[in-house]
């Protein structure tokens, strides 16, 4: 039996050092040598008896399960179930006390276990070494990483309001109904977080919003669907996010157009470093969107042709990358000479321009006569029949907006001409799991992290000129993302 | 029944630091506040049961008996038999923990007791810091040297 202790001082609050460890499934973000981990079966990570699954940076693989977990002794036992290392029974126990001089953190690791005869230092190396002070370091850098803490919760008064600066519209109507106003931000409730936004991401579906074509607000109310932030405060019950992380959103009901909003913590992700907070508001809607596009309703293989329709546009832009990544033959249509360039330059090889919704032909001659394998389509009815005749046979037809209104009498007949499938995919239905949102973010940000995607964030604005940012993107004069800034 | 609870970082081995305060008759080589020590009935200093008797430099007198020594474990417990300071049902623990990272020592020293409510905020603080942290700061300053 070999038995490997090891322990060091954290120069951070324990109540912040116990953020990060009770959460069983948190080893990803933080240590060097684990590559990625999941808690299996969707349990929570402070389910007793929850297993994480994970693989070390060196491709061994192994799986873990929660034995003991304590908030009052700040104490956590698990023990390895199976591993591709010849580890047997064992058991390892993190212990943390607090140090009330200088309120710092004593951080107590040990374990013992079994390792084939002769095998004995190297594994006491690699659990001591690789994995024990690994961890330290590790957890040391993450903390570094995320400044804020307790130190920055002290200085919102728990449980008290804030107000803020939003846009709400005041009723249904054109761009003229949003106008800057004072709100209040009530503290986090159980469960929800209140979030200091640094950027807010604007889409055409907030048009639709503010005119009340979808019955997602009652004006008064501010509109927006995606933001990123630093988390101010959390409430009760929220285990994967501390006070001062850099997190961001896409989700219903509307509210991101206000400086500081409270929402459930459980459709934030945390921002990778790499990813700026401009980038992550412009690209959480739009990059997630273009995510289960090309990847759940549709998995796009390589060779395939596919048509994207506002190729320009926000999500245009990213779905012709990223299908031009993955191999496909891309046909983008456009409004305009300038649109056409930016959609070449993002990966179409072949562009129809004009804004009267005729482009089947085009697509057929570009086709030698057999028409796209998959449209992703946001135009709706007005283009319904030219998508139709423009698809290939045993196409995809992926209706995923509805620009010109939804569309209509199309029949089940209809599609037994081509034996199309037609899809009509909500973002929302996709991300409402929440193992399936951080799967889709990841991806997203692994996508431009990767130079897959590119953001050309070339219209910032003021949270306050909301309304001038809504007229440019409904005068169809805007090319890739717009942000606000509170 | 209330917990008085305080810890620290002693820049020296766990080894080095348990040689200096294993000594149950100890106090006055390491803490500021002890003139004088003895053990009664002549027993030797690490035998479960004994009694030191010393004297604080502030004249008070206090007997406490040795309910836990553990050189494994670099763990001393005691209670209270006589003092001053009125309280009842006093025991409390000095424990040494090694920290590997930086080859130091992790010390804590926790106390349970009972005493009117109205004293417990003052007696807390005159424990945890007045006595404890005081020990430790003196004892930091010993193991610099």
């Amino acid at each position: 039996m070999i038995r490997v202790v090891r322990s060091a001082v954290i120069d951070a609050p324990i109540e912040r050092v116990w953020a990060v460890l009770r959460d069983f499934n948190s080893h990803s973000a933080w240590h060097p040598i684990v590559a990625d981990s999941t808690i299996e079966n969707d349990e929570s990570s402070d389910q007793i008896g929850c297993v994480r699954s994970f693989t070390l940076k060196d491709g061994n693989h192994i799986r873990e399960q929660l034995l003991a977990l304590s908030d009052t002794d700040y104490v956590s036992t698990y023990c390895i179930l199976d591993a591709t290392l010849p580890m047997r029974r064992y058991v390892a126990t993190v212990q943390l006390k607090r140090v009330t001089d200088g309120d710092r953190t004593f951080w107590h690791w040990q374990s013992t276990f079994d390792v084939p005869r002769g095998r004995e230092q190297e594994f006491t190396d690699l659990v001591g070494k690789g994995v024990y002070e690994g961890g330290f370091e590790g957890v040391r850098a993450y903390l570094r990483r995320r400044p804020g803490g307790p130190t920055s919760r002290s200085i919102v008064t728990a449980g008290a309001s804030m107000t803020t600066q939003g846009v709400v519209a005041v009723r249904f109507g054109g761009p003229d109904v949003l106008e800057p106003r004072s709100l209040e931000v009530r503290p986090p409730g159980s469960g929800e977080v209140r979030l200091r936004q640094t950027a807010i991401g604007i889409n055409y579906i907030d048009v639709y919003v503010r005119k009340g074509e979808y019955p997602l607000i009652q004006p008064p109310a501010p509109l927006g669907m995606e933001a990123a932030g630093e988390v101010v405060d959390v409430g009760d019950g929220v285990t994967h996010l501390l006070p001062g992380d850099r997190v961001a959103y896409a989700c219903t009901p509307p509210g991101a157009y206000v400086g500081v909003r409270t929402l459930p913590a459980s459709h934030l992700v945390v921002l990778p470093d790499e990813i700026d907070d401009e980038a992550a508001a412009a690209v959480m809607l739009k990059g997630m969107t273009a995510e289960y596009l090309l990847h759940r309703t549709h998995r796009l293989r390589a060779g395939e042709t596919v048509l994207v329709h506002a190729a320009a546009g926000g999500v245009g832009l990213l779905l012709c990358q990223w299908a031009k990544a993955l191999g496909a033959r891309v046909i983008g249509t456009v409004s305009t000479d300038i649109k056409a360039r930016a959609a070449r330059a993002a990966g179409c090889d072949f562009v129809i321009v004009g804004g009267d919704y005729r482009f089947a032909a085009s697509v057929r001659d570009a086709t030698d006569g057999r028409g796209a394998d998959v449209i992703y389509d946001g135009l709706g009815q007005a283009a319904a029949r030219e998508n139709f005749d423009a698809l290939a046979m045993c196409g995809h037809w992926v209706c995923y907006g509805q620009a010109s209104g939804p569309v209509s009498q199309l029949t089940v007949e209809d599609m037994q001409q081509k034996s199309a499938t037609f899809s009509s995919p909500v973002l929302f239905h996709y991300s409402a799991e929440r193992a399936v949102l951080t799967e889709m973010a990841a991806r997203t940000f692994e996508a431009l992290r990767q130079g897959i995607l590119t953001l050309d964030i070339q219209h910032r604005y003021p949270l306050a000129a909301a309304a001038q940012a809504h007229r440019n993107l409904e005068g169809r004069t805007t090319i890739g993302p717009l942000i606000l800034l509170p | 029944m209330i917990k008085v609870y305080t810890s620290t970082v002693i820049e020296a081995p766990a080894d080095t630091v348990w040689g200096r305060i294993r000594d149950f008759n100890g106090l006055p080589s390491w803490t500021p506040f002890v003139a004088d020590s003895r053990i009664e009935g002549s027993q030797p200093p690490d035998r479960i049961g004994c009694v030191r008797n010393f004297r604080l430099k502030d004249g008070g007198l206090i007997r406490e008996q040795l309910l836990t020594l553990s050189d494994y474990d670099y763990q001393c417990s005691y209670s209270i038999l006589e003092s001053p300071m009125g309280v009842d049902n006093y025991v409390a623990t000095l424990k040494l923990t090694p920290v590997t990272d930086g080859n130091r020592t992790f010390a804590e020293w926790w106390a349970e007791f009972d005493c009117a409510p109205e004293r417990e905020n003052q007696l807390a603080r005159d424990i945890g810091q007045g006595v404890f942290q005081a020990a430790f700061d003196s004892l930091k300053t010993l193991m610099r040297r």
